[in-house]
């Protein structure tokens, strides 16, 4: 057995249905390794996809995602994905390959030190430099990957170590002496909770996107209802309960929802579940939800305290500390502000003027909420296509919504909706994106194809790159610089290119038919969306 | 190494020494790193610090430790002012390691401020070449970092 077999014997142990990558000439051993496995292989157009593809299916799946890249270039565009998985706190395993030990160091082709690039952006990183490590370095980088805060974990393999051949032995342990996450929340903190809970008269429940890691909407839901707290979510937190919910008030932050943005300014308690409260989703420094004491959740406790004072830090997996706050013995009396709620939930949103015979996009997503079942997976790709979704997306499930939320990556809808459609192939998958983002990963139709995917796809085409085209406006004086795409392509072309059913939406009396099209199970369809390139995601704050 | 340096130039916190090193236990090598900041900044250097994988413990050590630089101060001497050298020398503690025609080496360890004084003494010879390690430390009494 050599080095690369041995790595793939370790992956199929770990229970790895899938790798999403791109061969070259460092990782031969290895693909030629994968021809005997029973591990799929599903090659992407672009390593960069490949890490996004492999995003999707984790986070869709509750698995850890694997990619697969060449040394040099290929390792370098991986690099976007990595970094995409660690803001988004995503497990992945992304395995490269090296040049050989000996010529390390040496610049020789299609050489670069990956391990020293993507270690600012990865939970760790690992240089095999002695064949015998393959098994347990394969298994901790599962472990690591998928416990604790979850994130991406790279492997760089020198192609001398693939070819190694060796008894290779398979039952190291983990020996991992400094991390242990920590699960069970503090006791004492947890009795401050239910003091603070039971003395609040305006409780919020905020959710985040470790929610949608850690699988809790059924606990948020029951723990909504207990204490009679409306929740409101993250961009990331969209994903983690049905915001359909009528207890949801929709997404927090600068391009939130005045219902949502209104509660938090108005709490006396914040209860903040799995979110960083990072700058979208909190604005300024220390200046989220003033009036209320902060309760933050989190299993890193990195996070506490990062960007806010916290009145109660309970570090712990968010699965067993809201278990433990269902059985404490806590009720409010909310009545006081039941009545406002209700107000700033029929506050106007989206007052942007559209004609009849043109696109209105809040449209889009109202239709799609509206006819979308549990089984929809919506994608997006980064913009204001992503935030319209963030306001007026309702999905009915959890763990329905994919987005690229910290790093905010154009490029991730489509690779990663194939990455979720492989994770989840009795649901239909639609990914929605710009003409921007859709122009950086078009070539995945390609994959699309190759792998028979029946997949929906919204363009969403207003002939700009239409969100720094909308800060121009607001922060520029209007001058726009560098955001207007001239000569985009005919889609309608793109699309029979690929042999890919098209059609065409111009004005909002077609937007019901064209979305049943979008949901048809049966079909790998796209839809190409005419918007007003001066529509505006009209961002509102509380108050306002 | 360069993960831990790397987080702290990532995450702009200011180091204003750090020194790694063998300890008893081959496995295991030790840093010490000082830092200037609020309780806030220690607090998630802290937690940062932590999550690197490789890291194994860390201790605040700031109250209660005995601390420690060491350094090398070539300085010119003619043999006309090498008794006058070597006599500051010794009351200072510092001990001459190497002598030539034209200098005069000294070895000095002692805290930060024993080393800038040091620097103020011989001033007025000339100071050819100084070369000093950052701070090492370890807690007064019983207490340890254990690991």
């Amino acid at each position: 057995m050599n080095g690369a077999q041995a790595l793939i014997e370790v992956l199929e142990n770990e229970g790895v249905e899938i790798i999403f990558g791109y061969p070259g000439g460092a990782v031969l051993p290895l693909y030629d390794a994968l021809l005997q496995s029973k591990i799929k292989h599903a090659l992407t157009r672009t390593e960069q996809s490949a890490a996004h593809a492999a995003c999707g299916y984790a986070r869709s799946a509750d698995k850890v995602g694997v990619c697969l890249a060449t040394s040099g270039p290929g390792a370098t565009n991986l690099i976007t994905g990595i970094a995409n998985a660690y803001l988004d706190s995503t497990p992945l395993v992304a395995i490269t390959g090296q040049v050989a030990t000996e010529l390390i160091g040496h610049d020789v082709f299609q050489e670069v030190d990956i391990v020293g690039a993507t270690t600012p952006f990865t939970k760790h990183n690992y240089l095999i430099e002695d064949a015998a490590d393959i098994p347990r370095i394969v298994k901790e980088a599962f472990y690591i990957a998928s416990t604790g805060r979850k994130g991406p974990v790279l492997i760089d393999l020198p192609v001398n170590i693939q070819k190694k051949v060796k008894n290779y032995k398979f039952d190291a342990k983990i020996e991992l002496r400094s991390y242990k996450p920590t699960i069970e929340p503090n006791f004492r903190q947890l009795k401050k909770l239910e003091e603070a809970i039971n003395s609040s008269r305006r409780p919020l429940l905020c959710v985040g996107g470790g929610c949608m890691l850690s699988f809790v909407s059924d606990k948020i839901i029951a723990l909504s209802d207990k204490i009679n707290a409306p929740f409101v979510t993250t961009m990331l937190g969209i994903g983690a309960v049905p915001t359909s919910h009528e207890n949801c008030l929709g997404m927090i932050g600068q391009s939130g929802l005045y219902a949502a943005n209104s509660a938090v300014e108005a709490a006396d308690l914040v209860i903040v579940l799995g979110a960083r409260l990072g700058d979208r989703a909190t604005g300024k420094h220390n200046s989220f939800a003033k009036k209320a004491k902060i309760v933050h959740i989190d299993i890193d406790p990195a996070e506490i305290g990062k960007n806010h004072n916290t009145y109660i830090p309970i570090v712990g997996d968010l699965n067993v500390t809201l278990s433990r706050i269902l059985e404490m013995d806590i009720e409010t009396k909310t009545s006081e502000w039941a009545a406002d709620i209700e107000k700033w939930k029929e506050y106007a949103e989206f007052s942007g003027a559209f004609s009849d015979d043109e696109v209105n996009p809040k449209e889009i997503f109202d239709c799609l909420s509206d006819n979308a079942g549990e089984d929809v997976i919506a994608v997006t790709d980064v913009g204001q296509h992503q935030v319209w979704a963030g306001r007026f997306y309702r999905p009915k499930a959890s763990g329905s919504f994919l987005t690229s939320g910290g790093l905010g990556t154009m490029a991730f809808s489509l690779p990663a909706a194939i990455g979720a459609k492989f994770a989840n192939p009795d649901k239909r998958v639609v990914a929605i994106v710009g003409d921007g983002g859709f122009q950086m990963c078009m070539n995945e139709l390609g994959t699309i194809k190759q792998e028979n995917l029946k997949m929906g796809i919204a363009l969403i085409n207003n002939d700009r790159l239409g969100m720094v085209r909308e800060l121009q406006q607001h922060h520029c004086g209007g001058r726009y610089s560098g955001t207007v795409l001239e000569y985009n392509p005919d889609f309608s072309l793109i699309a029979a290119a690929y042999d890919i059913e098209y059609y065409k939406v111009t004005d909002n009396s077609q937007i019901g038919e064209a979305v049943s099209r979008l949901l048809d199970p049966k079909k790998l369809v796209m839809v190409e969306f005419i918007v007003n390139p001066t529509a505006n995601v009209d961002r509102v704050k509380a108050g306002e | 190494m360069y993960k831990v340096a790397g987080m702290f130039g990532r995450r702009a916190f200011n180091i204003d020494s750090l020194v790694v090193g063998v300890t008893q236990d081959p496995t295991v090598s030790r840093m010490t790193i000082v830092i200037d900041g609020d309780d806030n900044n220690v607090e998630q250097v802290t937690k940062q610090l932590h999550k690197l994988i490789d890291v194994i413990k860390i201790g605040d050590i700031s109250k209660t430790a005995i601390s420690r630089q060491f350094a090398f101060v070539k300085i010119r001497s003619t043999a006309a002012m090498r008794n006058e050298i070597v006599l500051l020398a010794n009351i200072i503690d510092a001990k001459v390691i190497d002598i030539s025609p034209e200098t005069i080496t000294l070895e000095v360890t002692g805290d930060e401020e024993k080393l800038a004084n040091i620097k103020m003494l011989f001033e007025k010879y000339t100071i050819i070449e100084m070369v000093q390690t950052g701070t090492v430390s370890i807690e007064k009494g019983a207490n340890s970092i254990k690991v």
